[in-house]
């Protein structure tokens, strides 16, 4: 039976009033502004805007202060916020050959062209926590030095040049777009990359290193790991060519991994191909590692029952937005659901009582 | 139109307020807020996939004497989208080497001077490898 209730709005609102006062907090600390969370928590602000799958700052750090810090949160509401936009187009491919690069480092090779340019980077920190932040300083000037003009080569470029590694050919297939069409099985690369590139960080993480401690490995090398500065040209209808009409920071992280050698192909170094909105390293890496071990089948290696290697696992459970929705929904209101299981276990409880009765008496 | 796209909030505006008084126009297209799909290449330079969406606002319009201006810029300031539009529509113009000179250029050397700084910054990171003394020896 159906029971219609009603009821809980003015809980509902004042739940809300409430919140929006927690999370403005005590009123005599200054409140956060919108610049204040883009310019000084730009690595939260990096991660909204990957997985929420939406390049712009200022809305990230909005939908941050929205959510009180919470980043799933904060991805949900871009996500939510990104159907209400008309689409305008797609950009021609970005061409991260001609990054503007703040970072770019190479596990594999030592001196290459360009250098190893650490950026603005947590590596080789203490991990110590900074008291001088808690108080208010300013900040010494970063140095500088001449830079040198050009574009940075991409480190595969000098492996392809001896063979040594599998090719990336170029082609223009038109890519299958999972905001448009829902996520079916098989998913070819260009799919998988899109999920993977705006999944959840700690699931992807959580995968690649499953990869590296023995569950399908594939002994990744990152070859070049490079953060910066990207174009984005799109083909304008009403002028009949294309136009830069932006520019996204982009992390990138390409790996070179051992091969043997298949039926058809020589032993040779392969790849796995990470490349993420902002500047979010560690996701990078992680889908590299991911997009690598999702490659089994094309590669002709061995299907090991690695979960990293099962793409319709991967894919259907990366997505911290599905997997949130489904997850918080049953500590919504299931009470008839729930008054019908209370019903079954009653009743077999009487059965089961009863044929104890039964049995006693037999 | 790249320059225009890239600006930095509110330049555009102060570099074409600080040299005419705006023309009229009419809108061929109100500006509209929405968002294009970044592609990019598996393996930098493989087959192509959708990386994920950025916000763009467009906008078209005509002046008065007849000269029509586009622009599609990134992010979701309509203010911008107009004035971006209004210097594409008043490049067809005679006016056109003067806001080069005024607007165009004093943006792309902000902009360089910029993107030349951070480029430093990044130069002052670079690793200078040295080789030890060897063990063996």
């Amino acid at each position: 039976m159906y029971v219609a209730v009603k009821g809980g709005e003015r809980a509902i609102e004042n739940a809300h009033a409430w919140l929006a006062e927690e999370r403005r907090g005590n009123t005599d600390i200054a409140e956060l502004s919108i610049a204040q969370i883009r310019e000084q928590l730009s690595l939260a602000v990096n991660r909204v805007m990957a997985e929420g799958s939406l390049y712009d700052p200022d809305l990230a750090a909005l939908a941050i202060k929205q959510a009180r810090g919470d980043l799933i949160e904060a991805i949900f509401l871009i996500r939510a916020y990104r159907t209400t936009l008309p689409r305008f187009g797609a950009s021609e491919p970005v061409d991260t050959g001609i990054m503007a690069c703040d970072r770019r480092i190479s596990a594999t090779f030592k001196d290459l062209p360009g250098g190893q340019v650490l950026g603005p980077t947590f590596d080789y920190t203490h991990r110590l926590l900074d008291f001088k932040l808690a108080a208010d300083g300013e900040v010494p000037k970063a140095p500088s030095r001449d830079a040198e003009t050009g574009n940075v080569p991409h480190v595969t470029e000098f492996l392809n040049r001896e063979g040594l590694i599998e090719e990336a050919p170029h082609d223009d297939t038109p890519p299958p777009d999972l905001t448009r069409e829902p996520l079916e099985m098989p998913a070819d690369r260009a799919l998988r990359l899109q999920a993977l590139t705006r999944a959840d960080e700690g699931f992807t993480l959580g995968l690649a290193y499953s990869t590296q401690r023995g569950y399908g490995r594939n002994h990744a090398f990152v070859g070049e790991l490079r953060i910066g500065s990207v174009p984005v040209e799109m083909d304008i209808p009403e002028l009949g060519f294309a136009v830069e009409i932006g520019e996204v920071i982009l992390t990138e992280c390409e790996t070179v991994n051992q091969f043997t050698g298949s039926k058809t192909e020589p032993p040779q170094f392969t790849r796995g191909y990470g490349l993420v909105f902002g500047q979010t390293e560690r996701k990078a890496i992680s889908m590299a590692l991911v997009d690598r071990a999702l490659r089994w089948e094309e590669l002709g290696e061995d299907n090991v029952g690695a979960p990293a290697q099962d793409a319709e696992f991967v894919l259907y459970h990366a997505d911290n937005i599905q997997a949130t929705g489904f997850l918080e929904h049953i500590k919504l209101p299931h009470y008839v659901d729930f008054q019908s299981e209370l019903e079954l276990v009653r009743k077999l409880r009487r059965e089961a009582g009863a044929q104890q009765v039964q049995e006693a008496a037999e | 139109m790249g320059l225009l796209a890239k600006a930095p909030e509110g330049r555009v505006a102060a570099l074409l307020d600080a040299e005419i008084s705006r023309p009229a126009f009419t809108w061929l297209r109100a500006p509209e807020i929405g968002s294009t799909m970044v592609r990019a290449r598996a393996g930098a330079t493989g087959a192509p996939f959708n990386l994920g969406e950025m916000t763009i606002t467009r906008c078209a319009l005509t002046l008065e004497t007849g000269e029509v201006g586009h622009s599609y810029i990134q992010g979701r300031s309509k203010a911008d989208a107009e004035v971006a539009a209004l210097v594409d529509a008043l490049m067809q113009t005679a006016m056109a080497s003067r806001l080069r000179e005024t607007v165009l250029e004093p943006l792309e050397a902000g902009m360089a001077t910029m993107k030349a700084a951070r480029a430093a910054k990044a130069a002052a990171t670079k690793v200078d490898f040295f080789t030890m003394t060897r063990g063996e020896d």
